[in-house]
């Protein structure tokens, strides 16, 4: 049986394998930011990740698309909910694969990126995810690497998933992402959250408004084609999406933030500020959180919270990536 | 040995020289200069219309990386590069391994420009110990060995009150303070421009401001001790308005800007390959507002020096993550053709200006013998052909490392000739 995708966005019969509804490819072989990607390029994307979350409610989850292929996971920053992510939607998908801390890295030894991922190459990977605190780190990879490369966070510049897996979790809530009141909340200045999902909100149309502290507003922001507001309740006031951004505990020393009590105070989401929202927001944050600092325990764990949604809607998202980025080359249909 | 430079425009702002003249140049120095010189058997070189006879160029800004860093350039390497480039001498910064803080290693650097060098090198000593901006370094025998400044250039000079001895201590010695300004505590670990573009990108953003707030504090006490400071590769128009203002007062204050401030923006981050470590320096390429300014500087005057900030790296070390690379970037060789392309043939400035800012300035600025085509002066000479389109190959260049932002691009404007002492070190294919 042929389960590729659900009725309604059933590609046409003759679509070249790896492309989605509409006959619609991944023009570049790389996933580096959403940057590079069209409106098209995105929907196919999030369509391809509702066939895959529908492996995930298999009993066996698991499909042999991508059997055979082999996919690096190379993590140069700690993170538990992307790598395990990326992992399991690998696994989902019958990759071979395999994870590579910094910790447990040549990196430590004084190697450079261009040399660990030079002798990474001489075991021919098909893909390799990459988190890097440096900006610009996945595009030093790409023009060095014959392997298809996904950026899987890389410093304050992008983390082209979360946004994609954020986009695809507001889909299924509100139908649409056009036209929709989204808040983005926090620390502006270092997120790579909000600059994928400001361009990729952007793209397909939504009303961003973006809101933190002046001292982590980011300089030229009146370009990023948003609002920008210090006053949390503008940007709450009837919005169809809050999303909080995580604050670092460190952002004390740069005195960006006097304390985290009076961060709270300012722009934590509480209960009572939610209120302002339309009444069916969806309250998200991409973790991981700190309860009490910018979003309250009872907003993260109410009626309006969506947080945990956004986790398994990663591997989903994930697994469309994968897919069609290997699909360019040969793919198969999703049939166990 | 006599040589005759026949037909080609002299221009020498030294002199106030602008004609089309014969140079007579013998056993090494300028012996004459006037229309239709008698040849009297001497080597002639016949230069083609248009070209210019100018004093030989200066860049006072300039890393020759020996000792300690030969792997990027050395003095034989980086003073080919400069006479390929026109430059008939340099300065070159202490920020070498050891740090050129005593006067042995001003020696050492003094005795390979004499082995291996073939444009004339002219130290510039540290202010402070290491540059560590701690103590002061024994300027009066670095002085004595050779040096023609003081800089902790890749810094700042650490404190106002570091500051404000070493201006005094080398105003005693009647030499300047070379200041690379920024504020550290507003540099932070930025790696470009703070604006729209660092933003997109998501790279650490260096306010124009980092830079001006340390003009205005050694503008500020230059003119408190009398003593001469230079500001180093200006950069935000801020530090303009600072080095203008302290101009208008009297003040002490020159200043250099650099081929790429005045060519390029932070919008070249965005558009070509990205993360592109080659436009990765500091201060940082700034918003266009901030170009726009430095070109004015240069056009009104309140700009000296166009000096390039030769900052040569390994591919190696430039091969890494952006906010992982090293500052900096080559620039003997291209600052012609930018100065033509950019200054002279968009009529920004006028061909004697711009050999006001190549060659009499910083002579002036750093107090060097040159910049002139005086009667019995060396003849260090450049030729320059104006008109000659070059297309920048980063492989084909003199120096030894091939970091340039401007690989590929073709300038109007070019060097022909360079000469040092009556020798012809350089000769355009």
């Amino acid at each position: 049986m042929n389960v590729h995708a659900p009725a309604s966005r059933r590609p046409p019969g003759g679509a070249p394998p790896g492309s989605g509804p509409g006959g619609v490819r991944l023009s570049d072989r790389h996933l580096l930011g959403i940057a590079g990607l069209t409106p098209a390029e995105i929907t196919l994307i999030l369509d391809t990740a509702e066939a895959m979350k529908e492996v995930g409610t298999r009993p066996i989850k698991k499909v042999p698309t991508l059997r055979g292929r082999t996919v690096v996971n190379l993590f140069f920053e700690p993170s538990t909910r992307t790598r395990t992510s990326f992992e399991v939607a690998e696994k989902r998908l019958s990759a071979d694969s395999l994870s590579i801390a910094t910790a447990t890295s040549s990196v430590t030894k004084g190697e450079t990126l261009a040399d660990t991922v030079r002798n990474l190459e001489a075991m021919s990977p098909d893909m390799i995810v990459i988190r890097h605190a440096s900006s610009g780190a996945p595009h030093l990879l790409s023009r060095i690497c014959r392997a298809a490369v996904i950026n899987a966070g890389d410093g304050m510049h992008e983390h082209p998933t979360q946004a994609l897996l954020d986009a695809f979790t507001i889909r299924e809530h509100k139908g649409r992402l056009a036209g929709l009141k989204v808040a983005i909340v926090g620390d502006l200045l270092h997120s790579r959250v909000l600059r994928s999902n400001v361009l990729l909100l952007r793209a397909m149309g939504a009303d961003v408004w973006l809101c933190g502290p002046s001292t982590l507003v980011p300089a030229g922001i009146d370009r990023f084609g948003t609002h920008t507001t210090t006053v949390l309740d503008e940007a709450v006031e009837n919005a169809d999406v809050v999303m909080m951004l995580r604050i670092q505990q460190e952002r004390m020393q740069g005195h960006f933030i006097p304390s985290l009590r009076e961060y709270f105070a300012l722009f934590g989401l509480t209960s009572a500020r939610l209120r302002r929202a339309k009444d069916d927001v969806i309250v998200m944050h991409p973790g991981p959180m700190n309860r009490g600092v910018e979003i309250d325990s009872e907003v993260a764990d109410g009626p309006y919270s969506v947080i945990l949604e956004q986790v398994s809607n990663g591997i989903a998202v994930r697994m469309a990536v994968l897919y069609l980025l290997a699909g360019r080359d040969a793919a198969e249909s999703l049939d166990a | 040995m006599r040589m005759v430079l026949k037909g080609g425009r002299v221009v020498d702002p030294a002199t106030g020289t602008d004609g089309h003249l014969d140079v007579l140049i013998a056993d090494g120095i300028i012996a004459r200069i006037g229309r239709d010189l008698p040849v009297d058997g001497a080597e002639v070189i016949e230069l083609a219309k248009g070209w210019i006879v100018a004093p030989g160029l200066l860049d006072i800004h300039v890393h020759l990386r020996e000792p300690g860093q030969e792997h990027k350039e050395t003095v034989a390497t980086g003073t080919a590069a400069a006479v390929a480039g026109g430059f008939t001498a340099v300065a070159c910064m202490p920020n070498t391994d050891p740090v050129n803080d005593h006067a042995g290693i001003t020696q050492f650097i003094l005795k390979k420009a004499a082995e291996t060098g073939v444009a004339r090198v002219y130290p510039i000593g540290a202010v402070s110990l290491g540059s560590r901006g701690e103590q002061l370094a024994e300027l009066g025998e670095l002085k004595n060995a050779g040096c023609v400044a003081f800089s902790d250039d890749g810094r700042p000079v650490a404190t106002a009150l570091l500051m404000r001895r070493a201006l005094e201590y080398a105003g005693m010695l009647g030499v300047p303070i070379v200041d690379h300004c920024e504020d550290p505590s507003l540099t932070g670990d930025g790696v470009a421009h703070e604006g729209y573009h660092a933003s997109a990108l998501g790279l650490r953003g260096i306010p124009g401001v980092a830079e001006s707030l340390m003009v205005e504090r050694d503008v500020a006490l230059a003119e408190m001790t009398g003593a001469h400071v230079h500001i180093c590769h200006m950069s935000a128009r801020q530090s303009l308005r600072a080095v203008r203002a302290g101009k208008e007062r009297g003040v002490r204050v020159t200043c250099e800007v650099t081929p790429h401030h005045f060519t390029l923006t932070d919008a070249a981050l965005e558009s070509g390959v990205p993360y592109d470590t080659n436009l990765k320096m500091n201060p940082p390429l700034r918003d266009e507002a901030d170009r726009d300014a430095m070109l004015d500087g240069i056009a009104d005057g309140t700009v000296d020096v166009i000096a390039t900030d030769h900052a040569p790296h390994h591919a190696d070390e430039k091969m890494v993550e952006f906010d992982r690379a090293p500052f900096g970037i080559t620039g003997l060789e291209t600052a012609v053709p930018l100065v033509f392309d950019r200054l002279v043939h968009t009529g920004r400035v006028t061909v004697r200006r711009a050999i006001e800012l190549l060659s009499s300035n910083p002579a002036r600025v750093l107090n060097l013998p040159g910049g002139s085509l005086a009667v019995t002066a060396p003849a260090d000479v450049v030729v320059l052909d104006p008109e000659r389109r070059v297309r920048v190959d980063a492989a084909r260049q003199r120096t030894r490392s091939r970091n340039t932002p401007f690989h590929g691009w073709e300038l109007r404007g070019a060097v022909a000739l360079t000469l040092v002492a009556g020798r012809a070190v350089y000769r355009a294919e």
